[in-house]
């Protein structure tokens, strides 16, 4: 009872307080931009061959892959889920086309499209248990992250799978990676690496589906008040469903690229991916204010992670010591992110 | 004889005065009532006495000396025990019965060194036992009924040698077998001399179990008397107070075109069934006290309650499994909690306003933002909504503008039954008058209004024909000059059946 009184005594001059929120404010907005404006800087001072076009364009390549997977991602945090199931689908997807491709001796199409049919299986999988079931979707989707993870592995037996590898039967295998296949992941378009026409071409239809369809209205909507929405007459399971099975089918585009762009069905090759591509994600919710989940940002975000990785090795940091400074950043992101939206609701 | 008095206690939040030297006694043995409208003052009175809150003035006396309650703790120390409404928010669910009726030892830490399990059990069976509860102490507290778990919290209560209990509105949840062993358990505790101090909304209660009560109104106690020289109409006029206006609502002629009809709808989370009845450009009210049961049955007549029953609109037979399936039958929802169900506050107006009829703004799946922008202008300037634009964010916005969006979104020319429920809560006069306003006019355009409330007053105003709702159901109905505030509270009171014609 004592201690009421000398609270009420601790009011802080209201100036200080505006000044701090409109840094926080600030630092909300452009924040993400402004870190990667320092990063750039901080790396080409220190490292001259930073700024040349070859590793512009390897940046390029890396960033892309990170974020058609973070897309993906990106669809389940705006219905209020998330999936942690999208680097095992990445690997997946990657031994799929790959065995199509070298054991199987198959075209382009098949090579494409059995990827692209396992990431939506296993987005509907998700969908099923989350949706349906009810699990909730960490759980859910951790679960369903190790299924996958021991599909592709046993589907291998634990190998990974190259042009001309001994089969069991003592004989080489059929197939090779055909040139089609490999232009997907290493191939030029005007003198710009494909999969990163790749990743701009789908950033903007993820843009204008989200911005300019009923269904991406929908999908904010349902994340935003899910029961508000139910209440609207929205059908909020079947939305959460589609979320899930977009974010299978993006990671498995993700696989494609991957096998293409390293020439062999890696085993677990995704799995890092999971990491970045959440990250990527979580960092675009705040970029430019925004304060939702976004392709925009999404995109930004998997630049701030992709300079920064590619910064980091060429200052010959270790890559098992990039992960200290990945999830770093990924604490201060959601810190900003988080802090604001707390300020926010204060003030309602 | 000892007794607990509470002495012009005064109580504010912010500028609104919630206490005005309110006093209220129990004494040893008796069952004290504790009445009054939402509102009125009950729970902060007893919040006080429990010590969440502190009072502003006044004091509290215990067999002539005043005690100091500054928190809970405090309260507990000086004997004065409360089972709250949400039980489940003051047990243990994954612990035994025996562990929930002797925490009080182990967050005390005295006991700590002797903590045996047989010795858990062996305390937990003879407080049950001095009590005459029959219940398993090895069971788990989630696997308990509601009653049950009431019957715990008293009886822990008790184990803590309570000499005031509180207990508030504690048969809503129950059924009546289970009411009738409350009871006696009460009847047991007044015989060892606890004072109880009973919150209810239910007369007939009331009137059996309790020895005095005490009316509050508006912050202010109106009267403590003994209960059998009072009556039920009288002890309602006293909650009810003299009405400042009884403005009466002109009597109209009713179509004869029923736009929705619900019979023996069951309703799950009220486990009852209801029947009712909308005609073309009628207002229907349903008058309930808080826990009778008006969201869930408002909820499961949108199909948001899996209700199982049968819907005639405009005279087809539908089946609504869904608010889905009642959107595309014409039916709309006002909820009660506009935050939480009835708005999206992150979303712009525009974007909450379209959102029940986004289909008519989508071409081949593609949305016409133009469209949408005129007809949200179009929205606001028509509802007098307040807002910077049609952009701006609903969150920023005032209750009664939040409201507006939240009504106004179901606005339509196929939209055909609107149900409200308790559209009114937190808005000011002004809004709500401008509800009314919106209300009256869209019955005057041939839709049907369920209004769904438990402010009698509003229904007065507004509804051509007013039902009343009593633990989950519709126990009477009152039109015309039958239609006063005493006849109405004494039926959502339980109080006896009025002749129904509906």
């Amino acid at each position: 009872m004592k201690q009421t009184v000398e609270v009420k005594g601790q009011y802080s001059p209201g100036a200080n307080l505006v000044i701090k929120e409109r840094l926080v404010h600030f630092l909300f907005r452009y924040g993400t931009l402004l870190v990667i404006a320092l990063l750039i800087l901080f790396f080409s001072v220190t490292n001259e061959r930073f700024l040349t076009y070859s590793n512009f364009t390897d940046i390029l390549r890396s960033i892309s892959i990170v974020t058609l997977v973070a897309l993906g991602v990106t669809f389940t945090l705006i219905v209020g889920g998330f999936d942690l199931s999208v680097g095992s689908t990445v690997s997946l997807a990657t031994i799929g086309s790959a065995a199509a491709l070298v054991w199987y001796r198959q075209e382009l199409l098949i090579a494409l499209l059995i990827p692209l049919l396992l990431g939506l299986l296993v987005g509907l999988i998700n969908s099923f248990i989350v949706v349906k079931i009810k699990i909730p979707d960490l759980l859910a989707t951790l679960a369903v992250m190790y299924i996958v993870n021991g599909i592709q592995l046993t589907y291998t037996k634990g190998f990974s799978i190259y042009n001309n590898m001994p089969m069991a039967d003592g004989g080489t295998a059929p197939g090779v990676f055909i040139p089609s296949f490999l232009f997907i992941g290493q191939g030029k378009l005007f003198s710009i690496p494909f999969p990163a026409i790749l990743m701009i071409f789908f950033v903007i239809i993820v843009h204008l589906f989200l911005s300019y369809t009923k269904a991406g209205r929908l999908l904010y909507v349902t994340g935003a008040n899910r029961e508000a929405a139910r209440l609207s007459g929205v059908p909020v399971e079947r939305y959460r469903m589609y979320a899930y099975v977009l974010s299978g089918l993006f990671a498995s585009i993700a696989g494609i690229v991957l096998a293409s762009r390293i020439g062999t069905g890696q085993i677990s090759a995704g799995a890092p991916l999971l990491m970045d591509g959440v990250a990527a994600a979580l960092i675009g919710y705040s970029v430019l204010g925004q304060g939702k989940p976004n392709p925009f940002g999404t995109f930004v975000g998997a630049v701030l992670i992709g300079i920064l990785l590619n910064g980091l090795t060429m200052m010959n940091v270790p890559y098992y010591a990039q992960d200290i400074v990945k999830g770093t950043i990924l604490v201060a992101a959601l810190a900003f992110t988080f802090y604001h939206k707390k300020a926010a609701d204060f003030k309602i | 004889m000892s007794q607990l008095i509470m002495r012009n206690i005064n109580k504010r939040f912010d500028k609104l005065e919630v206490l005005k030297n309110v006093t209220f006694s129990v004494r040893a043995g008796e069952v004290h009532a504790l009445l009054g409208v939402n509102g009125a003052g009950k729970s902060t009175l007893m919040k006080i006495l429990a010590g969440d809150y502190e009072k502003d003035g006044g004091t509290i006396e215990m067999d002539g000396k005043e005690i100091a309650i500054g928190s809970p703790l405090d309260a507990k120390r000086h004997g004065i025990g409360i089972v709250v409404q949400e039980v489940d928010t003051a047990l243990f669910p994954t612990l035994s019965v025996a562990e929930n009726l002797v925490i009080d030892d182990y967050t005390s830490g005295f006991k700590l060194s002797r903590l045996s399990w047989r010795s858990i059990r062996k305390q937990a069976e003879a407080i049950l036992t001095e009590m005459n509860i029959l219940l398993d102490v090895n069971k788990q507290v989630a696997e308990c009924s509601l009653s049950e778990k009431q019957m715990i919290l008293i009886a822990r209560a008790m184990a803590g040698n309570v000499r005031y209990l509180i207990l508030d509105e504690p048969t809503a949840p129950l059924s009546e077998n289970e009411t009738e062993t409350l009871f006696s358990l009460i009847d047991k505790l007044r015989e060892k001399g606890i004072g109880i101090i009973y919150i209810s909304h239910r007369m007939p209660e009331i009137k059996r179990i309790s020895d005095r009560f005490t009316v509050l109104r508006d912050g202010k106690q109106i009267t403590t008397e003994e209960i059998k020289n009072a009556t039920t109409g009288q002890i309602i006029r006293q909650m009810l107070g003299k009405s400042l206006q009884n403005v009466k609502r002109q009597p109209k002629p009713i179509s004869p075109n029923t736009l929705l009809e619900v019979k023996k709808l069951h309703v799950p989370d009220t486990s009852k069934e209801i029947s009712l009845k909308v005609h073309e450009g009628e207002i229907v009210g349903i008058a309930g006290l808080v826990g009778a049961g008006k969201s869930e049955t408002a909820k499961a007549l949108f199909g948001a309650g899996s209700a199982k029953g049968s819907w005639i609109i405009n005279g087809k037979d539908r089946k609504i499994d869904s608010p889905y399936d009642a959107l595309k039958h014409g039916l709309s929802l006002v909820p009660e909690e506009r935050r939480k169900e009835g708005i999206v506050t992150g979303h712009s107006v525009a974007h909450n306003l379209s959102l029940p009829s986004l289909k008519s703004f989508t071409k081949f799946g593609w949305l016409q933002l133009k469209k949408e922008k005129v007809f949200s202008k179009d929205k606001i300037e028509q509802l007098g909504i307040v807002t910077p634009s049609e952009e701006s964010l609903l969150k920023n916005l005032s209750g009664g503008n939040q409201q507006k969006v939240a009504i106004g979104k179901w606005i339509s020319q196929d939209r055909n039954v609107f149900l409200f429920d308790e559209p009114t809560k937190g808005i000011d006069v002004n809004a709500k008058k401008e509800i009314f306003q919106l209300i009256d006019s869209l019955a005057g355009q041939g839709k049907g209004i369920v209004y769904f409330t438990s402010e009698i007053e509003e229904l007065l105003l507004i509804a051509d024909r007013i039902l009343v709702m009593y633990d989950g159901e519709i126990t009477s109905s009152f039109t015309g000059a039958e239609a006063t505030r005493e006849n109405i509270m004494q039926a959502a009171t339980g109080g006896k059946l009025s002749e129904t014609n509906s």
